[in-house]
């Protein structure tokens, strides 16, 4: 049993290994031989939001923006709070080591110098949480922690806080991974109790259920 | 809920390699910004505020030979001994977390002249903090906050929080940002970086000085325990997003009205028992108009303010931080610094920016931030322990 003063789980998106699935359930697939980029694509053409602006998007952003956009397109639960108290809090594990990667390549070469700003501003992990707080109006709290494994821990220890304290009354919350031909995502709306109408998908966030959603299948 | 305080610091600058040198420098007005034309950080001759890698090598050897570190990890560790060396509690204990803010940590081992030199591993962030629970013997993973140029002040938030609410006790809280051929090119690509030191809220600003450093402070609610200075209280802080630019900040305002409406309320005081105000104050035209609007808006104006940005340039993630141990040194000296740069008032709203030092007693002071991906942060610092 939920209580209406616990935290719950009103959505899940995990992706992993050229699949999608919403709330526990395959949303997407493609052949895993293809490359992430192209996997991206064709995720993003299902879901289909028609936001040209992901295009330019480095993969990390990419891989965040598209969780938060299948979780609120399927249930648009962030609009049921006031946005200066719809949170974001995010982590992972490498920070914005890949698109670092790709801004060194434009600066190397003194003979092949053109760095960009528009490639430049995606070296900041927080970027994926500021283009998912514009395309939703989350202006609550935004934090991006990096730790070398996923601490379900220490994010439910400090979400719990944000809520505990009211900062904020939904969030958005969990792990997005990209590094490399790596990546690997656990994105949850969190709500307390679950405002409102009922909502089908509810679960506790404790560390336990997201082991559960985050284990590989 | 506990009360927060911060009981020892330690700040590294161009200023100097610790809070009294950095303090010391600031009631002289000296200014660390230098021209520099190091091929190896710049295509073009730029100011930056840097500090001495002879001197940080030399400092550093009291810990451990430099030879074995990295340049970002010498400034880590470094000002996180200090900052430990002058309080005594078990910061190997279960109840002590450690919490670094940066924004690119060992970002220079990507450059092709390091390539071979260090493990592929030892380009993460996450590499660093790991590191260093070795280092100091921490026990729990260190965690980072990494959220551009709001980082430090949101780092000093979540550790108070977390506090606060008995999850730990203590906090060693570390601020530190080095300066790169990757991050200079960067601002050059925005066209942000000004041709002189940069003048904050000046009339003739034209963009900002880019700075390095590494600021630490010890956060604890053991009321028992004190370092050599007069504690502070950290009452209330709170982030916020703009939602409306990646790179640039909202026109209105309005995201860092809220940050700083949300702390108030938390630290319950209100806009006229605010006696320094420690603006962000980069001395690019959209921040400090940006600047302006929001503190006019929450009723600011009077209050005396300054950015700390014209003695050491921008120092990124470890900014917040170090600005904030200024704030500190600012209530426990009851001293008011002037803004370096600052002559003639060029934003569209009426501020009260310090022109020149002044000794007055000084008991809340109100720090904000603001960053890339439209983030803002605020928080108050109290003498009232």
């Amino acid at each position: 049993m939920v209580s209406k003063d616990d935290i719950t789980i009103t959505g899940s998106c995990r992706i992993t290994g050229n699949s999608a699935f919403l709330n526990g359930e395959p949303y997407f697939s493609s052949a895993e031989k293809e490359a992430f980029p192209v996997f991206m694509k064709a995720l993003y053409k299902k879901v289909g939001p028609g936001y040209p602006k992901f295009y330019k998007m480095d993969p990390l952003t990419k891989l965040g923006f598209i969780s938060a956009e299948l979780l609120l397109t399927d249930n648009a639960r962030t609009g049921l709070y006031p946005e200066q108290s719809r949170g974001i809090v995010l982590m992972n594990a490498s920070a914005s080591a890949d698109v670092d990667r790709s801004f060194q390549k434009t600066i190397e070469d003194k003979e092949d110098y053109y760095p960009s700003p528009g490639l430049f501003v995606y070296t900041l992990p927080n970027i994926m949480a500021g283009e998912i707080a514009i395309r939703h109006k989350l202006k609550g709290e935004n934090t991006v922690f990096i730790l070398p494994t996923f601490s379900m821990e220490f994010l439910t220890d400090y979400v719990d806080l944000l809520f505990e304290t009211q900062k904020v009354t939904c969030c958005l919350a969990g792990w997005v991974e990209v590094d490399d031909k790596d990546y690997d995502s656990l994105l949850l709306i969190l709500e307390k109790g679950g405002k409102k109408k009922e909502n089908a998908y509810k679960l506790p966030f404790t560390k336990d259920v997201l082991e559960n959603l985050y284990k590989p299948d | 809920m506990r009360r927060v305080f911060a009981v020892a610091d330690n700040v590294i600058t161009s200023l100097g390699f610790s809070t009294e040198a950095n303090i010391a420098a600031l009631r002289s007005g000296e200014c660390g910004i230098r021209l520099n034309n190091d091929p190896s950080l710049t295509i073009s001759p730029v100011p930056l505020s840097l500090v001495n890698s002879d001197n940080l090598d030399n400092a550093f050897s009291a810990l451990a030979e430099p030879k074995g570190f990295t340049r970002f990890e010498k400034l880590f560790f470094l000002s996180a001994s200090r900052a430990l060396g002058s309080v005594h509690f078990n910061w190997k204990g279960k109840d002590t977390i450690h919490i670094l803010a940066t924004t690119k940590g060992n970002i220079d081992l990507l450059e092709r002249k390091n390539m071979g030199k260090y493990s592929r591993e030892r380009q993460y962030i996450r590499d660093s903090s790991a590191r260093a629970k070795d280092f100091f013997g921490f026990y729990h993973m260190p965690v980072v906050v990494s959220n551009a140029c709001i980082s430090g002040v949101l780092a000093l938030n979540v550790a108070r929080l977390l506090i606060q609410h008995g999850k730990y006790r203590h906090a060693v809280v570390t601020g530190a940002d080095i300066l790169s051929g990757f991050v200079i090119a960067g601002f050059h690509s925005f066209q942000t970086l000004s041709p002189g030191p940069c003048k904050p809220f000046d009339e003739s600003r034209d963009g900002l000085t880019l700075g390095e450093g590494a600021s630490t402070v010890v956060l604890t609610s053991d009321p028992e325990l004190k370092g050599n200075k007069k504690r502070i209280a950290l009452p209330g802080g709170a982030s916020s997003n703009d939602a409306n630019h990646i790179s640039g900040p909202s026109r209105t305002g309005e995201g860092l009205v809220h940050a700083i409406t949300r702390t108030m309320n938390e630290g319950d005081i209100t806009a006229s028992e605010v006696d320094f105000l420690s603006a962000h104050g980069t001395a690019t035209a959209y921040n400090d108009e940006m600047e302006s609007k929001a503190f006019s808006e929450c009723r600011l104006e009077r209050v005396p303010a300054n950015s700390f940005k014209g003695y050491i340039g921008h120092t990124l993630g470890a900014s917040g931080i170090i600005e904030s141990v200024y704030s500190m040194e600012s209530i426990r000296q009851g001293m008011l610094f002037k803004t370096l740069g600052y002559e003639k008032h060029g934003v569209s709203k009426s501020l009260n920016v310090i022109r020149e030092n002044k000794h007055t007693e000084i008991h809340r002071v109100l720090k904000t931030a603001s960053g890339f991906g439209g983030c803002n942060a605020a928080m108050i610092l109290s003498d009232t322990c």
